[in-house]
C-alpha cells in the first residue's frame, strides 16, 4: 500500500507548513488527501500515512473516526451529504431531502444499488444562508439547491 | 447607509483581491505600525478603546485577550484564528474568508506584531474547500507583495501565516479543541486553565481569536479605536456581521452598527416571507436561548440588549421562525446536533445530550410522557457547567428556553400527539 507521487507531493506541501518537530499537523491534511486518492480510508491507508508522518497508527485512526468527513467504511462512487438542521430546514422552500431521497431510491445513510450514489444527512455545514445546502464528494458545496439543479447535479456526475 | 469595516470590498467585481483591498485602505495599518514602530503597548491600548468584543461568541473584549500574553516570553509564540464555523445558523466567516480574506491576514500580521509572535495559523472548517483554497490563494498575493514572510515591508519583523484544513467537527470551534486538531488530535477541549495565554498551541503562549474579529483589527489600528468604538455603541464598539436565516424573503449577512434595533435587521433581510407573522427568534446562533417575537422585537442588536433579554449575542447569527413552526419539532433537531457533535470526552454531556435527544424525540413521535418536561429540565440542568467546555451548557440550553417560552406546544404535542393548530 502506497499513495501515488502526486498525493505525496501534496502531503509534503502540508508538512511544510507546520515546525519540522510537529509533522503531526498535517495528519488531517494527509488523510484527507490519502481518501481523495483511495475513495475511502481502509486501515491500510491510515497505517501508510500514519507511518509517513512518524506517529503512532492509533493517532492517525483516532483522527481519521473524529472527524465525519472521512469515510473509514467504503461508500458509493458519489457522496451526497445534504444539511437538513434547522435554520437550512426552515429556509427551504421545498423539500429536496424527500425529493433526493425518491429520485434515488435509497433513504438516509444508503448507497444506490449501481454503487454510484451514496446519500448522507449532514450537520450544519456554516452556509446557512445558501439553502439548501448540499456537498459533493467533501469539496464542492452546491448552493441554493432546487429539484431542478440536483437532476442537472445528477447527471452530471459520472 | 452606515459605514463598513469589514464588507467594504463589495462593489468590485473580484472583491477578494489584494488590489481590491489595497484600494479601499488594506495593508495600510500594518504599514503604519512599522512605519511609527509602534509600540505593543500602543497597539494594545487602541484595541482595548474600541471596546471590540470576540465575535465568536463568547464576546470576550479583544485588548484583554491580547493583554493577557506573557510579553517577555524567550521562546516561539503563536497567532491563530478561529475560522471553524458550523453552529447552525452562522456563515459570516465563509462571507469574510471570500470577500475580503486579506483584513483577517492584516489583522494576524498586526496581532503577531504586536504580540512578539512569528508565525499564525488560519484553522478553516472542513465543509467550504474553495474558501480554503482562496484564502490560500491570497496568502500567496501576500507573500508576493512583501506583507507576509520575512523582513516584512524591510523591516526586522518577520511572519509567517498558513492556513489549516479541517475536516467536520463542531467541536473544533471551541479553542481548545481547535488546538489539538492543530496538533493532528482529535479535538477534544482541554482544561482551563492553563489558558492558551500561557499554554497553548504546541504548549506555547498563542492567542487565538475568531475570523471577523481579526478582519475588525485593520480599521482600528488605521482609524483609531474611537472612531471603531462610535460605530456602535458604549461597552459594543463598532459594526458587526448579522446572519439571517429562517423564514424571510432575503437571508443574507448584514453589517450593520452593534445596536441597531432588530425590526430595522428583519427589513434588510426582506421582512417576513409570504407576509406571515414571526413566532420566535434565536438571535446568536442555535446553543442561545430562544426569544418570542414580541421581547425581539424590542430587543437592539448588540451584546447587552440580548443579554438584558435574557439571550446572547452569540455569533451573531439570526434565526427567525415564523408561526407555522412547530416548537417540538424545531428543539428536536437541534437537539440531535448537539448528541451528534458531544466529543464524548464528558460523561454528563456525552450522555446527557443523547438522554435530551430521546426525550425530545419520543415528545414529537407522540410517545411523550407527562414527566418528560421535568425530566429534560433536570437532566439539563445537570449538564450545564458540569463539562470541560462549554458544549454541555450548548446542548442544555435550547431545552430549557424553548421549554420556558413555548411550554404549552410540547405540553399539547404530550397530550394530543400532534402539534398545536397550523404548526408542522
Amino acid at each position: 500500500m502506497t499513495l501515488c507521487a502526486e498525493s505525496l507531493a501534496k502531503i509534503d506541501r502540508e508538512i511544510a507548513k507546520y515546525p519540522a518537530d510537529q509533522k503531526q499537523s498535517a495528519v488531517m491534511s494527509a488523510l484527507r488527501i490519502a481518501q481523495q486518492e483511495k475513495g475511502w480510508l481502509a486501515s491500510d491507508t491510515i497505517q501508510f500515512v500514519a507511518d509517513y508522518l512518524g506517529m503512532p497508527r492509533i493517532a492517525a485512526y483516532e483522527v481519521a473516526t473524529f472527524y465525519n468527513m472521512y469515510d473509514t467504511q467504503q461508500r458509493g462512487k458519489h457522496k451526497l451529504v445534504i444539511c437538513t438542521n434547522l435554520p437550512c430546514r426552515v429556509t427551504w422552500q421545498q423539500d429536496v431531502g424527500e425529493y433526493l431521497k425518491k429520485k434515488l431510491e435509497i433513504n438516509y445513510g444508503e448507497t444506490t444499488e449501481d454503487g454510484k450514489f451514496t446519500l448522507i444527512e449532514g450537520e450544519c455545514m456554516g452556509a446557512c444562508g445558501d439553502a439548501p445546502v448540499m456537498i459533493v464528494n467533501n469539496h464542492r458545496m452546491c448552493s441554493f439547491m432546487t429539484p431542478e439543479k440536483i437532476d442537472q447535479l445528477l447527471a452530471e456526475l459520472e | 447607509m452606515s459605514e463598513k469595516v469589514i464588507l467594504n470590498t463589495l462593489d468590485h467585481p473580484e472583491p477578494g483581491t489584494l488590489a481590491n483591498y489595497e484600494r479601499v485602505g488594506g495593508y495600510q495599518a500594518l504599514k503604519k505600525i512599522l512605519a511609527e514602530n509602534m509600540s505593543s503597548e500602543a497597539i494594545i491600548a487602541e484595541v482595548k478603546t474600541s471596546g471590540l468584543r470576540g465575535r465568536g461568541g463568547a464576546g470576550f473584549p479583544t485588548g484583554l485577550k491580547w493583554s493577557f500574553l506573557p510579553r517577555h516570553f524567550a521562546g516561539d509564540k503563536y497567532i491563530v484564528c478561529n475560522s471553524d464555523e458550523g453552529e447552525p445558523g452562522t456563515y459570516k466567516d465563509r462571507d469574510i474568508l471570500r470577500y475580503n480574506p486579506h483584513s483577517v491576514i492584516e489583522g494576524m500580521i498586526i496581532a503577531g506584531y504586536t504580540l512578539g509572535a512569528q508565525r499564525g495559523y488560519n484553522y478553516i472548517h472542513g465543509e467550504i474547500w474553495d474558501r480554503y483554497e482562496h484564502f490560500e490563494h491570497a496568502l500567496d498575493e501576500a507573500r508576493a507583495a512583501g506583507y507576509l514572510g520575512q523582513q516584512i515591508l524591510g523591516s526586522s519583523f518577520s511572519f509567517e501565516l498558513h492556513a489549516h484544513h479541517g475536516f467536520g467537527a463542531y467541536i473544533c470551534g471551541e479553542e481548545t479543541a481547535l488546538l489539538e486538531s492543530l496538533e493532528g488530535k482529535k479535538g477534544q477541549p482541554r482544561f482551563k486553565p492553563p489558558f492558551p495565554a500561557s499554554f497553548g498551541l504546541y504548549g506555547r503562549p498563542t492567542v487565538i481569536n475568531n475570523t471577523e474579529t481579526f478582519a475588525n483589527i485593520p480599521y482600528i489600528v488605521r482609524n483609531g479605536g474611537q472612531k471603531f468604538l462610535e460605530l456602535g455603541k458604549p461597552n459594543n464598539g463598532g459594526t458587526k456581521i448579522f446572519s439571517v436565516t429562517g423564514q424571510v424573503n432575503k437571508p443574507g449577512n448584514f453589517e450593520i452598527p452593534l445596536g441597531t434595533p432588530f425590526p430595522a435587521l428583519l427589513e434588510m433581510a426582506g421582512g417576513m416571507r409570504d407576509g406571515r407573522t414571526m413566532k420566535a427568534c434565536i438571535p446568536g446562533g442555535s446553543s442561545v436561548p430562544v426569544l418570542p417575537a414580541d421581547i425581539m422585537m424590542t430587543c437592539t442588536m448588540d451584546y447587552d440588549s440580548l443579554a438584558k433579554a435574557g439571550s446572547m449575542l452569540g455569533a451573531g447569527s439570526v434565526i427567525i421562525l415564523d408561526d407555522t413552526v412547530c416548537m417540538v419539532r424545531a428543539l428536536e433537531r437541534l437537539s440531535y446536533f448537539y448528541f451528534e457533535e458531544s466529543c464524548g470526552q464528558c460523561t454528563p454531556c456525552r450522555e446527557g445530550s443523547g438522554w435530551l435527544y430521546r426525550v425530545v424525540h419520543r415528545i414529537l413521535q407522540g410517545q411523550g410522557r407527562h414527566e418528560d418536561l421535568e425530566l429534560l429540565i433536570d437532566v439539563s440542568k445537570n449538564i450545564s457547567g458540569r463539562t470541560i467546555c462549554a458544549l454541555g451548557d450548548a446542548a442544555a440550553t435550547p431545552v430549557l428556553s424553548f421549554i420556558k417560552h413555548y411550554r404549552h406546544e410540547f405540553e399539547h404535542h404530550i397530550e394530543h400527539k400532534r402539534p398545536i393548530d397550523g404548526c408542522h
